[in-house]
């Protein structure tokens, strides 16, 4: 079953039309890959489905239910989240303050707040150590688990990340993509957004590729990794 | 040195006022990216209750805390009526709206009530003052200081220690992003419209007890003060808010007591001028907000 299907999305940003007639479905369990050059309208399509800028027409269904014309605060209580690009975890908070925000989308269970902190610390070990620093004196590794780690403590049924390995050091990337698999394997489903089209193509069960505010084309990760398809979305000959 | 240390007292207290407007300025600054100048007028609103208070003859303990109630929900209603339509606007439109809100209010006031200087009633003991030796210190002084420090403790523990002050914290720094944990908007403004609006209140109080009177204008000034001790603090910091009120409240007291009675008439204008020279020497601000240039809501 389609744990989410988007249906002729546009956004515009005043005359610009950053996202024209995207459609996409991400079935329940999966890694969905959604590649392309910068400026593509990737981002676009993730905010917009989890209502942080308008969708001007077009359809985002969540498990069945309609998602355009909810607040982002309405939403995220449904299941969805998303951990945007560049991080943006409370540099002037906690470690745990910023995790505790997290999961205010549960309600006033703090039974459940403090199950999910602990297992964050699982996840994460690292946060552990860091749990009193003030985020903003993290390294960028640390603050992109931090950001992941947040977004997991509403226990969301769909995860959507925006460019996670950005300007983050190799070996960094290798661990949270490790841990991207992880997550899909303890039953979230994930919306990937990525420059690093290889590694997303290693990890993602199928892909979409965007140009220029539309999708040109889509497929299992392995038939985009065998093509050239995706090599031509990015030079922009279609 | 009994001049300095009464000098400074008076500077504490008069810092402390400065201290208490700025922060409810930079509360809703932080968040909404707004310079809220119908701040003044919710300082006045404090004020006229008081009067009116004082002349069905309820007892000052009574009258202080409901007068700090109907500026919260005064600051409530303005930003429901007047803020909220407007609230993705421009800073422009969002200064300009305050600015209106301000002077309707004002007109009401002079309209309503009366253009001229009202008296408020207040307790004899307030005016009296208690002995340290040589030193005299008013009992409004100690009350106002004593006031101002409990406000700040308390403010500081709801915004470490609650999860509407976590909330606060991180809208400010990053309103999306606290949408996106969950945190409804409207309770996270309407939260900032409450606690700057009991800001504004006690404020209130603690002015007209040194002055007696209220009239139309009342909260103009000082809330002008308020504007250039967040500015010098650094905008939409809470802690620089109220390092600026103090330091904006010594410099002036200061200036006051100790320059010479023929340059007096440019104290101010020196004031300012000293603002400008710790500004040059701080852009950001003496504690800069943690977010300086980002975008708001």
């Amino acid at each position: 079953m389609a744990i989410l299907t988007v249906e002729g999305l546009h956004v515009h940003y005043g005359p610009v039309e950053a996202v024209r007639g995207v459609s996409l479905s991400i079935e329940d369990g999966e890694i969905v890959a959604l590649l392309g050059a910068n400026g593509a309208g990737k981002s676009s399509t993730l905010n917009a489905i989890v209502g942080l800028v308008p969708t001007h027409q077009g359809q985002v269904g969540f498990k069945g239910e309609s998602l355009v014309g909810l607040a982002t605060e309405q939403l995220v209580r449904l299941g969805v989240t998303l951990t945007p690009e560049g991080r943006r975890v409370f540099g002037s908070l906690t470690v745990e303050e910023n995790l505790l925000l997290g999961s205010m989308p549960l309600g006033k269970s703090a039974d459940r707040r403090k199950q999910n902190l602990e297992r964050m610390f699982d996840l994460f070990p690292i946060l552990v150590e860091r749990r009193q620093q003030i985020a903003g004196t993290l390294s960028g590794g640390q603050q992109q688990m931090l950001a992941i780690a947040r977004s997991l403590m509403s226990s969301p049924k769909l995860l959507l990340l925006d460019e996670p390995s950005l300007g983050l050091a190799p070996q960094i990337v290798d661990t949270i993509f490790d841990q991207i698999v992880a997550l899909r394997d303890s039953g979230i489903t994930i919306l990937l957004v990525e420059q690093n089209v290889a590694m997303s193509l290693e990890v993602a069960d199928r892909g979409y590729v965007m140009a220029a505010g539309s999708i040109v084309t889509s497929g299992t990760a392995k038939e985009l990794g065998s093509s050239h398809l995706i090599e031509q979305a990015y030079l922009g000959h279609q | 040195m009994e001049v300095f240390i009464q000098q400074t007292i008076n500077a504490v207290s008069l810092g402390g006022t400065y201290a208490l407007l700025a922060l409810g300025l930079a509360i809703i600054f932080s968040i909404m990216g707004m310079i809220n100048f119908a701040h003044g007028e919710l300082m006045t609103i404090t004020g006229y209750s008081l009067m009116y208070c004082g002349l069905v003859g309820l007892p000052f303990v009574i009258a202080a805390p409901f007068a700090i109630l109907i500026a919260v929900v005064a600051a409530l209603l303005m930003e429901r009526i007047a803020f909220r339509p407007v609230r993705n606007s421009s800073g422009a439109t969002l200064l300009v709206t305050s600015f209106a809100v301000a002077v309707i209010l004002q007109t009401l006031f002079q309209n309503l009530i009366s253009p001229r200087s009202q008296a408020v009633i207040l307790p004899d003991m307030l005016a009296q003052s208690v002995h340290f030796g040589s030193l005299s210190i008013g009992i409004n002084q100690i009350l106002s200081i004593t006031i101002t420090l409990v406000i700040l403790v308390l403010l500081n523990w709801f915004l470490r220690h609650t999860i509407l002050g976590m909330a606060m914290r991180a809208a400010a720094e990053d309103f999306s992003v606290t949408r996106l944990m969950g945190v409804r908007a409207n309770a996270v403004i309407a939260g900032a419209f409450a606690i700057s609006g009991a800001l504004a209140g006690v404020a209130g109080v603690l002015w007209v007890a040194q002055r007696a009177s209220v009239d139309p204008l009342m909260g103009f000034i000082p809330v002008l003060k308020a504007f250039i001790a967040a500015i010098l603090g650094g905008l939409g910091s809470l802690t620089g808010a109220v390092a600026g009120g103090f330091a904006l409240g010594f410099i002036e007291i200061y200036l006051a007591a100790y320059l010479p009675d023929h340059i007096q008439p440019y104290r101010e204008a020196l004031a300012l001028g000293i603002v400008i020279f710790l500004l040059l020497l701080r852009p950001n601000g003496l504690v800069p907000a943690f977010n300086v240039g980002r975008e708001k809501v």
